[in-house]
């Protein structure tokens, strides 16, 4: 039997719903003996929905550090003795940026095998499919020591319940405490709306919105779909949206259900960004655009034009 | 010359991201293709440069694992302004995360005591994100990667990093210490003609990975095989009023994709 770790990130009690993906891959082998492994005090909130998705095991690790949130190596090292004592074969995460930092911290204090951002993950044999070469090719690497540290790409396995009787474990971590490391502070920047990275749904402007002010129809719209704005990188270059919106190669790597890409001509470095998305709709008044190439439905004509009658439609749809 | 500190910046050889990339079966790809540095490796480098330049007196070294073409981005570099750089010289393309480690660890070692380590955020060819925590670790250093804005005063380095929803942790560390650069950093600068004549003189030591020393083992992870990552192709495309047009597609997201 394997026992898999997985890492939860919660907020005030509420499991991010990305991380119910990453228990449904750890259970994917159904032999495996699955634990939610999460910091904090908020174990016995999260228990009814973690062990619906799965979890056979919660365990709430604890520090000596009253505020592990400001010292990752702190809770790094917690991990791994937490890895220890339950004698975990594997640590599975969701590599959003928090995720990626601890998993990669974790590994690299175990001189474990990581893969970020995996596509697909067998268990049984070690075998992780994961994009290389910015999305332009898929590579199948084998993991072959234990333990395995692996991340998987937010939105790429949908949640699937599998009810458990789920037991709280305490765990109290002896970690001395070190302070050369400390987030003294967490910024909110510029962007304002919904993050991009965990989005199911995200609506996209390139360089012909013209202006930060233009942007508002796309907000508009993002809000009638309960979906995120995202913008190429030659619209936050000039300035028309900020540097957190931007998809792609130098941004975001995003896996939304529905990806909405308006004005935005296709270039490679933007589709390394989205192509795992599962439908691409693109926007472009270019018959010839390249996007057109690579999408599930191209609608051709002014994005001032269609992304407003977009927000129309769907505005009537909802009242109805 | 006696430098108060040395920086070292890792720099990676990899294909331009608008290349096309093609396997060629197993994992090989046509390695014909156009390289450069990791992008990411510029905003480092560009970093080291500054800090060099605000009168610190610091000694910038740029360190590659690679091939023996890989001698070329570090010629990219030196002409940026490194002062000298090393080439580990390895035999295939891939290699584990885990190895490259070590091997970029044991090369700057031996070649002296780093104040502080640029990289960049991750290679943009197989996108590992982990080389800079596995050089923390091994130099016993913290890290910090995704740095979007750095400073350095009195043995304390201060960076930004962009996280989740349009958040930025401000975070302290202690130096020495690693830092991983991303886009927004700064603008790194363009090499030109002369300092890409003065880079022909400048120094880059050739080390054959088995003079390292490090014992053999199984790769950690294994490359299997490489594949294209299969496109989309045309999509089905709307024309005329937009009125219409936005209605059919909310009755093919629907009914069709089943995504709304
Ligand atoms: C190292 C590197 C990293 C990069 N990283 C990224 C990245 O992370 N993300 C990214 O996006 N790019 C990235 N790029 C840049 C990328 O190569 C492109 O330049 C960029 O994506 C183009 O942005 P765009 O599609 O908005 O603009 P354009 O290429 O100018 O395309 C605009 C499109 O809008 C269409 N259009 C014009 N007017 C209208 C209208 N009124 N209605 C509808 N359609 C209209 C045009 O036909 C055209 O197809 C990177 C480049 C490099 C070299
Ligand atoms: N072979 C290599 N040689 C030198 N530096 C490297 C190498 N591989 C990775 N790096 C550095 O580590 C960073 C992160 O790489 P990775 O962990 O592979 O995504 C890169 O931006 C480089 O700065």
């Amino acid at each position: 039997m394997t026992r898999i770790g997985v890492l939860i990130e919660e907020k005030g009690g509420e499991v991010k719903k990305t991380h119910l993906g990453a228990l449904t891959a750890a259970r994917q082998d159904r032999e495996s003996e699955v634990y939610a492994l999460l910091f904090g005090n908020h174990a016995e909130a999260c228990r009814g929905v973690l062990q619906r998705y799965g979890a056979d095991k919660i365990v709430a690790i604890q520090t000596l550090e009253p505020n592990p949130e400001s010292f990752p190596e702190v809770r790094a090292v917690a991990l791994c003795f937490a890895m220890d004592v339950f004698r975990l074969d594997a640590l599975l995460g969701v590599a959003g940026q928090v995720g990626k930092d601890m998993l990669a911290r974790v590994a690299s204090l175990k001189g474990a095998p990581l893969v970020l951002d995996c596509l697909d993950i067998d268990f049984c044999s070690g075998v992780v499919k994961k994009s290389h070469f910015s999305g332009k090719t898929t590579a199948t690497l084998r993991l072959n020591v234990r333990p395995w540290i692996l991340g998987i790409r937010p939105n790429i396995f949908p949640e699937i319940v599998d009810p458990r009787k789920a037991e709280i474990l305490t765990y109290k971590a002896p970690v001395p405490t070190s302070k050369r490391l400390v987030i003294r502070e967490v910024k909110q920047g510029s962007s304002g709306g919904p993050d991009v990275s965990e989005a199911n749904i995200i609506i996209s402007g390139g360089r012909p919105l013209g202006s930060a002010e233009n942007f508002r129809i796309l907000k508009e719209c993002a809000s009638v779909l309960g979906a995120a704005v995202g913008a190429s990188r030659a619209a936050v270059d000039a300035g028309f949206a900020a540097h957190a919106m931007q998809v792609g190669q130098t941004g975001k790597t995003v896996s939304p259900r529905l990806y909405i890409a308006c004005g935005i001509s296709g270039s490679v470095q933007h589709f390394a960004g989205m192509k795992t998305a599962k439908v691409v709709v693109a926007v472009n008044n270019d018959p010839d655009a390249p996007i057109f190439q690579k999408c599930d439905y191209g609608l051709r004509g002014d994005l001032f034009e269609v992304v407003p009658a977009l927000t129309r439609a769907l505005g009537s749809a909802q009242a109805k | 010359m006696y430098f108060r500190v040395k920086i070292y910046v890792c720099v990676k050889h990899v294909p331009d991201t608008a290349a096309n990339i093609r396997p060629l079966g197993g994992t090989a790809f046509d390695e014909t293709v156009k390289f450069v540095m990791n992008p990411y490796d510029e905003y480092a480098l560009e970093q080291a440069l500054r800090i060099r330049e605000s009168g610190s007196g610091a000694e910038v070294v740029a360190v590659t694992v690679g091939k023996a073409v890989a001698a070329s981005t570090l010629r990219t570099a030196l002409a940026m302004g490194a002062d000298r750089a090393i080439l580990v010289r390895t035999d295939a393309y891939f290699a584990d995360s885990v190895e490259t480690g070590r091997l970029l660890h044991r090369a700057i070692s031996l070649d002296g005591s780093p104040d502080l380590i640029l990289t960049g955020r991750q290679s943009v060819d197989t996108e590992g994100m982990q080389i800079p925590y596995r050089l923390g670790v091994l130099f016993d250093m913290p890290v910090a990667i995704n740095v979007t804005a750095f400073s350095m005063a009195e043995g304390r380095v201060a960076v930004e990093r962009e996280i989740e929803g349009d958040l930025r942790e401000v975070i302290e560390m202690t130096t020495p210490c690693v830092v991983g650069a991303a886009k927004g950093l700064n603008r790194p600068r363009c090499p030109t003609l002369p300092d890409m004549m003065k880079a022909k003189k400048k120094e880059i030591r050739v080390i054959n990975q088995a003079d390292l020393g490090l014992p053999s083992s199984v790769p950690a992870v294994e490359l299997l095989c490489l594949q294209a990552a299969p496109d989309r192709g045309r999509g089905r495309i709307l024309e005329g009023d937009p009125e219409k047009m936005v209605r059919e597609l909310l009755r093919l997201l629907r009914e069709e994709a089943k995504v709304l």
